[in-house]
């Protein structure tokens, strides 16, 4: 009944759509090695060394893993200061 | 023509492994084609059981690789299909009696004679896991559409893939039409998106696997069972013939008993 009500409000997704969702991140892991422990530093080393050479924006900085068949792909996204925020700031 | 070595895999023990293996053997071999199973789960052995051949075992692989037997005879020919051998694992032995260059050899040795050779592999990535996929021209990879099932089975396509083994083929086994439909169960679709291989084959749960199983005889040679069927339409496509994959949805359900009315009048 509960479910039913679930449903209804569309409260949760289905057991089949949070098993999807569970297993995209679980098989990004295991066939990457890159637990989300290790991306986050990635991610703070990677800010490091550009912050060395262009004004980023620490916090719009982000990391992830795309997917593409059984190809995986680390994408940096790191939106770069622009001169007239700069002189705002 | 030399046989193509096939190799059925999963990672997960459980998901039906030696049933594909018995039943798309069964069913090449029904089609006249010349095919030879080898049991490659030393210790754990089952596929003479599936295939109804369990009493008819005097030698067996480890025997073959020490040297006890000539190849010849340790394959038992199966009564019904004469055209179906199977080389069955030794029960009382390890793993670690047979090497990955063991099955190659093995392999080779009866490429000359068949059409097919079919590795039923062990659950696990350990050796014989490698035994089984050393020999393979085409590797299958099954699973089944739980999340268990389906990480063991990537783990698996990543190793297969580091071998160079080229691209394994993808049967979904055991898929409840009516859990899919509400919610309740990973599709095919899903499956297939998560794994990104190709698709072989899917095969619909089906009470006939295990009352034909009980008896010994591989369901692929029922034709009414709906298993059976996706059994042999997997056997087609390895044929090399375009076959429509099997629709999943309730077997009983009024929908596809219209369109099965139809089809039936239809020719």
């Amino acid at each position: 009944m509960s479910r039913l009500m679930d449903r209804l409000l569309n409260r949760s997704s289905s057991s089949a759509s949070q098993a999807k969702e569970r297993m995209k991140l679980v098989l990004v892991h295991d066939r990457t090695n890159l637990s989300s422990k290790v991306l986050e530093q990635l991610k703070d080393e990677l800010i490091g060394v550009i912050s060395r050479h262009v004004e980023i924006d620490e916090q719009a900085v982000r990391i992830e893993i795309s997917q593409q068949g059984r190809e995986q792909r680390l994408i940096a996204d790191i939106p770069l200061r622009t001169v007239a925020r700069r002189r705002l700031g | 023509m030399p046989a193509k070595v096939l190799t059925v895999t999963s990672g997960k023990g459980g998901v039906g492994k030696t049933t594909a293996t018995a039943n798309i053997a069964a069913a090449l071999a029904a089609s006249g084609a010349k095919v030879v199973c080898i049991d490659a789960d030393i210790g754990l052995r089952n596929l003479d059981v599936v295939l109804g051949l369990e009493n008819r075992i005097v030698y067996d692989l480890v025997d073959v690789v020490e040297g006890r037997c000539r190849l010849r005879q340790a394959m038992i020919r199966d009564k019904r299909l004469p055209e179906l051998y199977l080389i069955p694992a030794a029960q009382t032995r390890d793993k670690s009696a047979v090497s990955p260059s063991d099955m190659v050899r093995l392999c080779d040795e009866l490429r000359p004679e068949f059409d097919w050779v079919f590795i039923d592999s062990p659950a696990g990535i350990e050796r014989g896991f490698r035994n089984a996929i050393a020999p393979a021209d085409i590797s299958i990879v099954i699973t089944n559409p739980e999340v268990s099932a389906v990480r063991d089975a990537d783990r698996i396509i990543g190793l297969i893939e580091a071998e160079e083994k080229g691209p394994p083929r993808l049967i979904i086994n055991r898929i409840k039409p009516e859990m899919v439909k509400k919610g309740d169960m990973l599709s095919a679709d899903d499956v297939l998106e998560l794994l990104a291989i190709e698709l072989l084959g899917l095969i619909p749960e089906d009470e006939e696997v295990i009352i034909s199983t009980n008896r010994g005889v591989p369901v692929a040679l029922d034709g009414k069972s709906r298993a059976g069927q996706a059994f042999r339409n997997i056997a087609s496509r390895l044929r090399g013939e375009q076959v429509p994959f099997m629709e999943m949805e309730e077997p009983g359900g009024f929908l596809s008993q219209i369109r099965s009315f139809w089809r039936k009048g239809g020719g």
